[in-house]
């Protein structure tokens, strides 16, 4: 049953991706060229999606001493911001400016048998086997 | 040509473009209202944060034990992507140079890892908590992306 959710919780993750357009590179570099021919769509993707995480999170999950089907929820109780956190986040940053390209596109893309997405994805997977594989326990 | 026919053209021209905007939008609002529903899903019977940096990052790090789910998801998520294509966007090149893509990935594998997440995970799953590290976090890699962008289109 477990295993079940996770597969439907991904084939709806794979289903946004692409329908939403966060797939196309040229979306996401449109959207952060705020100087340029700005695409807000990006917006919309992010609405939508907190649009419905938000309240069902705060309302319905929150309140739950354990999900459904687990033991516990597998959540970051660190809630102090260091200077991993920055640091990581600009140097993930600067990778997704330069492609367009994150790791949900990226992984998603892998669906449509598309050569850039398998060479992102090798060297994305290069990348964090690089760096600090022990900080699991902080993990989102 | 009279000047109303021009107007027809422009005008006609203009509302084309605005229904192409509306069609791009309302897919990424429904693509977007996807992605919360699968988030919500993993977390509420779970436990787990749809994160997909942490969920890759897991799978070279966690025990094996966990590498179950983390398949799962993945293979889900290539799936769903294969059910959407003939209705969003399903590329077939990225656009940028191998190197390009190569450092791209690096640095977004490295990043997401020292920063523990990426847009799903900080973005949506983050925000979406309230969490301090999340929306900080968000904001520096958008700010970042928007300058790398700046300065890679309209600078060099």
């Amino acid at each position: 049953m477990k295993n079940l959710v996770t597969v439907i919780s991904g084939v709806l993750f794979g289903i946004g991706m692409t329908l939403s357009g966060m797939i196309n590179p040229n979306n996401v570099i449109g959207f952060l060229d705020i100087t340029g021919e700005w695409n807000p769509s990006l917006i919309f993707v992010m609405g939508g999606a907190l649009m419905v995480f938000m309240p069902i999170y705060h309302l319905k999950i929150k309140p739950m001493s354990t999900p459904i089907l687990s033991p516990n929820f597998n959540i970051n109780q660190y809630c102090q911001v260091d200077k991993p956190l920055v640091i990581g986040a600009s140097i993930f940053g600067l990778g997704w400016g330069l492609a367009g390209i994150c790791p949900g596109p990226a992984l998603t893309a892998l669906a449509g048998l598309n050569f850039d997405a398998l060479l992102f994805v090798i060297f994305m997977l290069l990348g964090m086997s690089v760096a600090s594989p022990k900080r699991l326990s902080r993990d989102h | 040509m009279p000047s109303s026919d021009i107007a027809q053209i422009i005008l006609s021209a203009t509302l084309k473009e605005i229904n192409m905007d509306l069609l791009l939008f309302t897919k990424a609002l429904v693509g977007g209202i996807l992605l919360g529903c699968s988030a919500i899903l993993l977390l509420m019977f779970n436990g787990r944060i749809a994160g997909i940096s942490g969920i890759l990052g897991g799978c070279i790090s966690a025990p094996s034990s966990d590498w179950i789910w983390r398949g799962l998801f993945i293979v889900g998520i290539l799936i769903g992507g294969a059910i959407a294509a003939p209705f969003g966007e399903m590329p077939q090149n990225f656009g940028s140079s191998p190197v390009t893509l190569a450092i791209a990935g690096l640095l977004v594998g490295i990043g997401t890892r020292i920063g523990s997440g990426c847009t799903s995970g900080h973005g949506i799953c983050g925000i979406g908590r309230f969490s301090p590290r999340s929306i900080i976090a968000t904001v520096t890699f958008m700010l970042t992306a928007g300058i790398t962008v700046f300065v890679r289109l309209h600078l060099l």
